[in-house]
């Protein structure tokens, strides 16, 4: 059902789990995943058509929040977000250490 | 402080079942995205980039020990062990599950907390001068008064809907620590010749996308109208200001639009009609509140502390933290403590849960069970005395919580910005962090002076970038992180916007930008007394911009 990832540019979907809100892409079998590595690598026209009808069906079923669908670059099968703000919440949370991770980190440094 | 009334409890533990109940039938399906996001934003609950965010409002700031020991309680269980103070003296948890907010929301309001209007076109949570109430060059403490507007503007029923959201700020010393000439009405808490209270309004100034000082459209208006006046102001923005475009809605472009003069007009008409109805403050009323508010025990001590200059002597680190994180009481032999949540290279405002728990200790043992959030994002210690300042440092250093840069260049304000929130084109929080380090020395610093650099990520403006002393924009450019520098703005009682010195710098270069803005300082000031904004003033952007782009 779904083509093998060429290299290039593509798209992904994206949306926030609507009950614990973190970022989610859909996946090969029309799950969600919190890997943008496993998600289904969609191309413009039909294919893509086909995805965003089905996100916004799993919005309005209450499985996530929002969908769209992202830019990305396929590197060696894995798609990688244009947008570097879609690179920041590709990677689950901020570009800096935050919270106890941040204090150990500046305990190291001192 | 002051204590919940039955009123407020009861209203907070409704909304509370109330928004259970929402969040579960929009779990159920009951109710839909569109229709539940008014629903969680009038809770404080938003949508970020990498998940929900919940606002919670701490009015003016202030912070008992048990609220403290709350928050990171919430931190630790429901969160990911921190939290981050905001500009607007509130608190913001960036990891909360949806499906979690009506527990935290049952457990702040057990400490008399909740996150209602800190979302929403309404009157959002009062701010105010975070030294209220103890510093020594107060006339009037502010507090009583943003207290007495918190409760008139809690579900008022007219006010919750407005053309766009409404932000008051009271300060009551002729130095203005709450920046109220950038909210959309600021109130300056005086004394009359006679000794009677009242209040100078400052209509329509604000941040955002079109900075813009407010105006004094009255300059006493006696302390029993404080609601009258206000509800007056309110009306005239609710009835005329913009609700055809967002980003014309707030009332600084009615002001602007209408101008000042008739906003005047309009408002004193208005307050004629109602001013002697049932907004009339009694005067057993505003004693009532003031009573909570009351200067806590605190004896006059000996201006000089023995304890103190002992271990000033044999410290000099603990020597350099009191003379930048301390500011004088009204009170003989106590101090205002900074608590910088500015760790050279850590995130401006955050705290983990074990420093809200050791600062909500240190409030209990040291500072009369208060702690304040200021809009500077630290935490102030208000009432200490002089003898328990060695104590206090050494126990907030064994936290990383004695960093000395109270005014500092690296005392720097930061929005959370691209890394956490979804408006941002640009990371704000690394930048503060470079500039940190790169200006980490103590003496380079103090050398330097009072400096405020204040970053935003995007137009927005909640990082204030157009009154800092250095402001700093994120923009995106094709794609990557951009940043314009501003010079020269105030947020004190002279506010100013600061003017955009020339092109922007990439996320690499704008430190090096900053750092040369500052050597010119340096270079270019007649002596140490004058500050970075004096200089600025005397001089203009001119030498500044030769040092960043070169001779014209």
């Amino acid at each position: 059902m779904f083509k093998a990832a060429k290299e290039g540019p593509a798209k992904v979907i994206t949306a926030n789990d609507l009950r614990d809100g973190l970022v989610v892409f859909l996946d090969q079998n029309g799950g969600w995943t919190h890997d943008i590595g496993l998600a289904r690598v969609l191309e413009d026209g039909p294919d893509l058509e086909s995805g965003n009808a089905y996100a916004k069906a799993q919005h309005d079923a209450r499985i996530v929040v929002e969908p769209y669908p992202i830019d990305v670059e396929v590197v060696g099968g894995v798609p990688v977000p244009v947008r570097f703000r879609e690179k920041i919440r590709a990677d689950h949370g901020p570009t800096i250490p935050y919270g106890e991770d941040e204090r150990r980190k500046l305990a190291a440094g001192t | 402080m002051y204590r919940y009334d039955e009123f407020d409890r009861a209203f907070v533990t409704e909304r509370v079942a109330q928004f259970r109940g929402q969040v579960e039938r929009r779990l159920s399906g009951e109710i839909s995205e569109d229709q539940f996001k008014p629903l969680r934003l009038q809770n404080g609950v938003y949508l970020q980039l990498h998940a929900y965010m919940l606002r919670i409002a701490i009015p003016y700031g202030t912070l008992n020990p048990a609220q403290l020991r709350m928050l990171a309680f919430i931190a630790r269980k429901y969160d990911r062990g921190y939290g981050h103070f905001t500009t607007r003296q509130n608190l913001q948890f960036h990891w909360p599950a949806l499906k979690d907010i009506p527990d935290i929301l049952g457990h702040l309001a057990s400490v008399e907390m909740h996150a209602i209007q800190t979302s929403g076109n309404c009157i959002r949570n009062v701010t105010a001068d975070h030294f209220a109430g103890a510093a020594a060059d107060e006339v009037v403490d502010p507090r009583p008064y943003a207290e007495i507007l918190r409760q008139w503007s809690s579900l008022h029923p007219e006010f919750i809907f407005l053309p766009r959201k409404f932000k008051i700020a009271v300060t009551g010393s002729e130095r203005d620590r709450a920046a109220i000439q950038v909210h959309d009405i600021g109130l300056h808490a005086k004394r009359d010749a006679d000794g009677n209270l009242g209040f100078a309004y400052y209509v329509g100034g604000g941040l955002g996308r079109t900075p813009m000082i407010g105006h004094l459209i009255n300059d006493f208006v006696p302390v029993e109208d404080l609601l009258s006046y206000t509800e007056a102001v309110l009306r005239v923005y609710n009835l005329f200001g913009r609700r055809d475009n967002k980003y014309k809605a707030r009332i600084k472009i009615l002001v602007h639009e209408t101008g000042a003069a008739e906003i005047k007009r309009q408002v004193e008409e208005e307050w004629a009609r109602i001013r002697h109805g049932a907004l009339a403050l009694p005067d057993e009323e505003i004693r009532r509140i003031e009573a909570y508010f009351a200067l806590p025990g605190l004896s006059p001590r000996p201006a000089r502390s023995i304890v103190l200059e002992r271990a000033r002597a044999a410290d000099a680190a603990l020597a350099t933290w009191i003379g930048q994180n301390t500011r004088p009481h009204k009170v003989s032999g106590h101090a205002l403590v900074t608590v910088s949540l500015k760790p050279i290279g850590g995130t401006p405002g955050d705290a983990t849960a074990e420093q809200m728990e050791l600062l909500a200790d240190l409030a209990e043992r040291y500072s009369h069970g208060e702690a304040r959030v200021s809009h500077e994002q630290n935490i102030i210690l208000p009432h200490v005395a002089l003898d328990d300042l060695p104590a206090a440092y050494e126990a907030l250093a064994a936290q990383n919580l004695a960093t000395a840069n109270a005014g500092l260049v690296t005392d720097i304000i930061a929005c959370p910005g691209l890394d956490y929130c979804a408006l941002a084109n640009a990371r704000s929080i690394p930048i503060a962090q470079r500039i940190a380090e790169r200006f980490a020395d103590q003496a380079r610093q103090q050398e330097v002076g009072d400096l405020k650099i204040k970053i935003s990520g995007c137009i927005n403006a909640c990082g204030h970038h157009h009154v800092g002393h250095i402001g700093i924009l994120g923009v995106e450019k094709k794609g990557e992180e951009f940043y314009q520098i501003t010079l020269g703005g105030s947020a004190d009682e002279h506010a100013t916007v600061g003017e955009i010195v020339g092109p922007g710098f990439s996320y690499d270069d704008v430190v090096d930008a900053v750092e040369k803005v500052v050597d010119t300082y340096l270079k270019v000031r007649e002596s140490r007394a004058e500050d970075f904004l004096a200089a600025y003033r005397r001089l203009g952007a001119a030498p500044f911009k030769e040092a960043l782009y070169g001779a014209a």
